[in-house]
């Protein structure tokens, strides 16, 4: 017990602490006189969630964390086959069919297949001949996270789905090229950019669409940033940087000053040349390098005119709706738009030091949707103000933080991994869920880690931490096994 | 082991990008929560439904303690969208007795969010508003069979009397100019239109309460913010106990039916206005309700404009009934003296100018002189009086001290009655002569106004405040309506004695002249054996036919009541202003008529005079 994190488990129990104060204030519900532990309301549920949370996490600390590695695979395969059948079992919610009904209690398999997952890829991954660079290696590390990934997505659980990206944070600090993660980046950038402006037209000349543009111009700018970081070469960049840049600039002076056109096309034929000129040098050199980036600025292309399409054609009006008004295109204050709107309103009256603990009133006359769930975060806002938000996603924060101190000090990569595993998918919550609340990211349905109500997700949270927590404390006893 | 050192940098990736992600998301926590406060507005018109209570309006009595005004309930009937199911439109339709094309037209407006901003569908809003007890007894005892229709009770003013119109005055709801000049009123609140209704609007309406509710998402109460810490009840409007005696008001108002003009009764003692009658009138019931507004534009309208307070707003010439006031003026300022005399031969007659009187003794002194009401006293006397360079240096010194005296007795001016438009008349000074007639003017450019014609003008009330002046033999109390207010003190300017610049020996020589008159002279027709009446005749003279005009008072020694009579066109005034006067009179002390005078009263009512159609 010596050896076990205390610190983490003190941020632990200081953000369920937190997370029971909001759900009392999300599910309160005037003259109801203030009775919390009543197991008819959610503040009382949640007690119950916490309290068996806490006899799981000791149970898990009791455990010896060998077995975590010697059941790995079959937990995830167990997992992997729960999944599958979920749908079947479940009945439906608003839609969802990942629910599974046992007695009073719904479990949602999803929330456990993570920790599954998390422990099964560290296991494979951890074996001494492992070598993500190798590709049938890294293949199946991605399949490992895709499956549970595509299981999810037909219980139509699209949100909880996503979170498996989380394990690509983790891949990269198992090496995987960070190119991956920047052109998932750039592919998000790409999109969200091209359709965010698609209809606004660049410095008043009508033919040109700034959302093109911008495209263009990052899909080039990237191209060449992916030539200078890639290559050797020094000169050629400087000269493909120049002649593209140059064009680009001067059509876009004649188009201004002399005759208006659409100088995306001028664009076009420089990405498509330095395209050209890349696999010139692929072939020249021999360097698959070359290809690699060629085939970089080939997909953004492509993506771009596919995005368009997609958005033009294929998607239907109220998706594109959705879409348009998560981009802030449009303003829907009583349909997509009302629960970021209202959420920002619950936030923002909350002030300096918030209402107080139960005086929020956006979130206790329910403007807030999902307020005790996945917009936990307008309570907090609310009632608890700046400073309480403050304070809730410091502790995250150190929470993650301590999260990686602690991975780094694993004896073995499987216990490293294990730990990135749980952070990355820690992070991609916090990131997700907070941004949505605050209108930064798109409204993707996911719990925020010991806030949201719920029994399913904290006890997913729970064992994802205390298996990490338990391997944590036994790496002494490792490393002294092995000196022994 | 060599991969994972190799890499082991990426840790300060991974733990820079969690940093960046918390500092972007505090950044942004900052600009909402502390940058602005339009969240915080946004949520407090979110949460809170500041609900108005309405205070009931304060009743009004009679002077006796009979009810005149009060509020009944009304009925608005409320409709929640949300819950209206399976409604039979056809039978909800019969039973409300309208249309279903009113019925569609009505849904459509609740729904329009343009019209009606507040639009939930699950909060009652308001379907049909008004309604009385009779209109909404069918409706009541079908209504389990719509379901998402409520009832709202409201008050609705109610008059128990046909009468005293434009006194009481009405309701309506408020213009933009009413919430523009005092932020009390919200669209849709009630206001005192005309009349007691709207001069004591402040008294009546009382002080609407407030309650704090809080609404949840779907427009559902979930109760007072705080626990109610914040409301506030409403209180109650204060109650009036007018000074009109209401059964002498229908006796006035019976007399006029059928004439133009108007009766004014004032209590001497008091300033308190027994009856005002201003006819034509209207009944003040068909301006409540739904159906005020069409009303409204009907006496609006009306030609012989019903809606215009004759007794306040009507400016007349006074006649014969301002020869007292000449008298007096003549004999504070030593023109004359009781005994004095001028010779009448059938008129004043100066030079080729002739004022026309009737045939009497000549000369005589003044007591018979207002009695008989002669011309060519009052014309001789004023012609002294603005040709008396001794005293006065110059005619405008002369015209100046005359108009003094004027308005001392409360000509010229409004009186200041607590009613809304009352007009000031015409009582004209040296300057409008000045500029009327140049700077060479004198008695006889003016004579007419010796005798209550030419640029004189009065409203019945001065008329009748004249008679109260002279009652009291050489002061008024302001006129007003309203004796009491529930629970606070009447307004000072009601209890002040307005002395004339006349001294009291000189009222009595007038009041003796007004006596002569009701024993022997033009009104005789008011004597009686109950009690001494003093009265003074006029006739006024006017473009068509003469407007019958009555002053006087009684009893002599100790009024009770001063009355003034004004029928436009009436012809002599004895023809209807001395009767009518007595009637009032009789009425007022002995509480009742007797049945020779019950029936000249009921011979008086059925009388019409013909006006044309021309607008008046």
């Amino acid at each position: 017990m010596a050896s076990l994190d205390w610190v983490t488990i003190v941020i632990y129990i200081a953000l369920l602490a937190l997370g029971w104060m909001s759900v009392c204030g999300a599910t309160y519900d005037f003259g109801q006189e203030g009775n919390f532990f009543d197991l008819s309301t959610r503040s009382g549920m949640q007690i119950v969630w916490i309290v068996s949370s806490f006899l799981l996490a000791s149970v898990l600390l009791g455990i010896d964390e060998r077995y975590y590695d010697t059941f790995a695979y079959v937990l995830y395969l167990g997992f992997m086959v729960l999944l599958l059948v979920t749908p079947f079992l479940a009945h439906d919610i608003k839609g969802s069919m990942s629910w599974i009904k046992i007695g009073k209690f719904s479990l949602q398999p999803a929330e456990f297949a993570k920790f599954a997952t998390a422990l099964c890829v560290a296991k494979y991954m951890g074996t001494n001949d492992f070598d993500i660079s190798k590709r049938l290696h890294f293949l199946v590390t991605c399949v490992l996270v895709l499956l549970p990934m595509g299981l999810i997505i037909m219980q139509k659980e699209t949100g909880s789905a996503l979170v498996y990206f989380a394990f690509f944070l983790m891949f990269y600090r198992e090496g995987m090229p960070g190119a991956i993660l920047f052109t998932g980046f750039s592919a998000v950038v790409f999109f969200i950019v091209g359709v965010r402006f698609s209809e606004t037209s660049l410095w008043g000349i009508q033919a040109i669409s700034l959302g093109r543009f911008l495209v263009f111009l990052l899909i080039w700018l990237f191209t060449v940033g992916l030539m200078r970081v890639y290559s050797n070469l020094f000169a050629p960049v400087l000269r493909v940087f120049a002649y593209g840049g140059g064009l680009t600039l001067a059509a876009l002076f004649f188009s201004k000053f002399v005759i208006p056109f659409d100088i995306t096309w001028v664009q076009l034929g420089v990405c498509v040349g330095l395209i050209v000129y890349l696999l010139f040098l692929a072939v020249k050199h021999h360097v698959a390098r070359y290809a690699y980036i060629a085939l970089f600025a080939i997909g953004a292309l492509t993506l771009h005119y596919s995005a368009d399409h997609l958005l033009n054609h294929t998607l239907q009006a109220h998706q594109r709706t959705r879409i348009r008004v998560l981009l802030g295109m449009e303003d829907d204050p009583r349909g997509v738009g009302y629960n970021v709107i209202q959420a920002k309103i619950a936030i923002g009256s909350g002030g300096l030091r918030g209402k107080g603990f139960l005086n929020g009133t956006q979130t206790k006359l329910k403007y807030v949707p999902e307020q005790e769930t996945d917009f936990i975060f307008c309570t907090v806002g609310e009632e608890e103000g700046f400073l309480g938000c403050a304070v809730v996603l410091l502790l995250f924060l150190f929470l993650i933080l301590r999260l990686i101190h602690l991975a780094e000090r694993q004896p073995y990569a499987s216990g490293r991994i294990y730990g990135y595993c749980v952070l990355s998918i820690f992070l991609f919550h916090v990131f997700i869920n907070v941004g949505m609340v605050l209108g930064l990211t798109p409204v993707i349905g996911i719990p925020l880690p010991f806030f949201s109500y719920g029994g399913s997700s904290l006890w997913g949270f729970t064992i994802l931490l205390f298996i990490f927590l338990r391997m944590d404390a036994g790496r002494n006893r490792f490393v002294n096994n092995r000196a022994n | 082991m060599e991969n994972d050192r190799h890499f082991s940098n990426r840790k300060y990736v991974l733990g820079i990008m969690a940093t960046l992600i918390v500092v972007v998301y505090l950044v942004r926590l900052f600009t909402l929560q502390l940058m602005s406060d339009d969240f915080k507005r946004n949520a407090d018109s979110n949460a809170f439904l500041k609900r108005i209570q309405f205070p009931a309006r304060g009743a009004m009595r009679d002077r006796t303690g009979k009810l005149l005004v009060y509020n009944q309930p009304a009925y608005d009937i409320m409709v929640v969208m949300s819950e209206m199911q399976d409604v039979d439109t056809l039978d909800l339709c019969q039973s409300l007795g309208i249309t279903r094309e009113i019925f569609d037209r009505r849904m459509e407006e609740i729904r329009d969010r343009n019209r009606n901003p507040g639009y939930s569908s699950y909060t009652q809003q308001l379907f049909m508003n008004q309604l009385s007890a009779e209109e909404f007894s069918t409706f009541q005892e079908k209504l389990f069979r719509f379901p998402g229709f409520y009832i709202q009770k409201r008050t609705i003013r109610q008059y128990v009397y046909p009468n005293a119109a434009h006194i009481l005055g009405d309701v309506g709801e408020v213009s933009p100019a009413d919430i523009e000049a005092d932020d009390y009123y919200q669209s849709g609140d009630y206001i005192g239109k005309l009349g007691v209704e709207r001069s004591y609007e402040r008294q009546l309406r009382g002080e609407k309460g407030v309650e704090i509710l809080l609404r949840d998402a779907r427009g559902r109460i979930k109760g007072n913010y705080q626990h109610g810490k914040f409301d506030r009840s409403p209180i109650p409007g204060k109650n009036l106990t007018l000074s009109i005696d209401i059964e002498l008001q229908q006796l006035g108002e019976r007399l006029m039916q059928g004439k133009l003009g108007s009766i004014v009764a004032i209590e001497p003692a008091t300033g308190e206005v027994l009856c005002m009658v201003s006819s034509p009138t209207y009944d003040p019931r068909i301006m409540v309700g739904r159906q005020r507004g069409r009303n409204n534009r009907i006496l609006t309208a009306d030609p012989m404009k019903p809606l215009l307070n004759r007794a306040i707003m009507g400016q007349y010439p006074p006649g014969s009934t301002f020869k007292t006031s000449q008298a007096l003026t003549f004999l504070e300022e030593g023109i004359i003296t009781p005994q004095t005399t001028y010779p009448c031969s059938h008129g004043f007659h100066f030079g080729r100018l002739t004022v026309g009187c009737h045939g009497h003794a000549s000369p005589i002194p003044l007591v018979p002189t207002i009695a008989t009401s002669c011309n060519g006293y009052f014309c001789w006397g004023l012609y002294y009086m603005l040709g008396n360079r001794k005293k006065y240096p110059t005619v405008q010194d002369a015209m100046t001290t005359w108009k003094d005296y004027m308005v001392s007795m409360g000509f010229g001016y409004p009186l200041g009655i607590d009613l809304p438009g009352e007009k000031r008349g015409l009582i004209p000074n040296a300057d409008f002569y000045d500029k009327h007639l140049g700077k060479s003017w004198n008695g006889l450019s003016v004579i007419s106004i010796a005798i209550g014609q030419g640029e004189v003008n009065l409203t019945p009330l001065q008329i009748a405040n004249l008679g109260a002046t002279i009652a009291n033999r050489g002061y008024y109390i302001t006129p007003h309506v309203v004796k009491e207010v529930q629970g606070e003190p009447l307004d000072s300017i009601y209890k002040i004695r307005h002395y004339t610049k006349v001294s009291k020996p000189n009222y009595e020589v007038v009041v003796a002249g007004m006596r002569q008159a009701v024993i022997g002279g033009t009104c005789h027709a008011a004597n009686n054996s109950w009690y001494e009446v003093c009265g003074k005749t006029g006739t006024a003279q006017n473009r068509g036919h003469d407007h019958s005009v009555f002053m006087g008072f009684a009893p002599k020694d100790d009024p009770k009541i001063a009355v003034a009579v004004y029928v436009e066109n009436g012809g002599w005034g004895a023809t209807y202003g001395v009767p009518f006067g007595a009637l009032i009179m009789e009425k007022y002390i002995n509480g009742e008529l007797s049945p020779a005078s019950e029936e000249k009263a009921e011979a008086f009512a059925n009388r019409t005079i013909n006006y044309g159609s021309t607008e008046r």
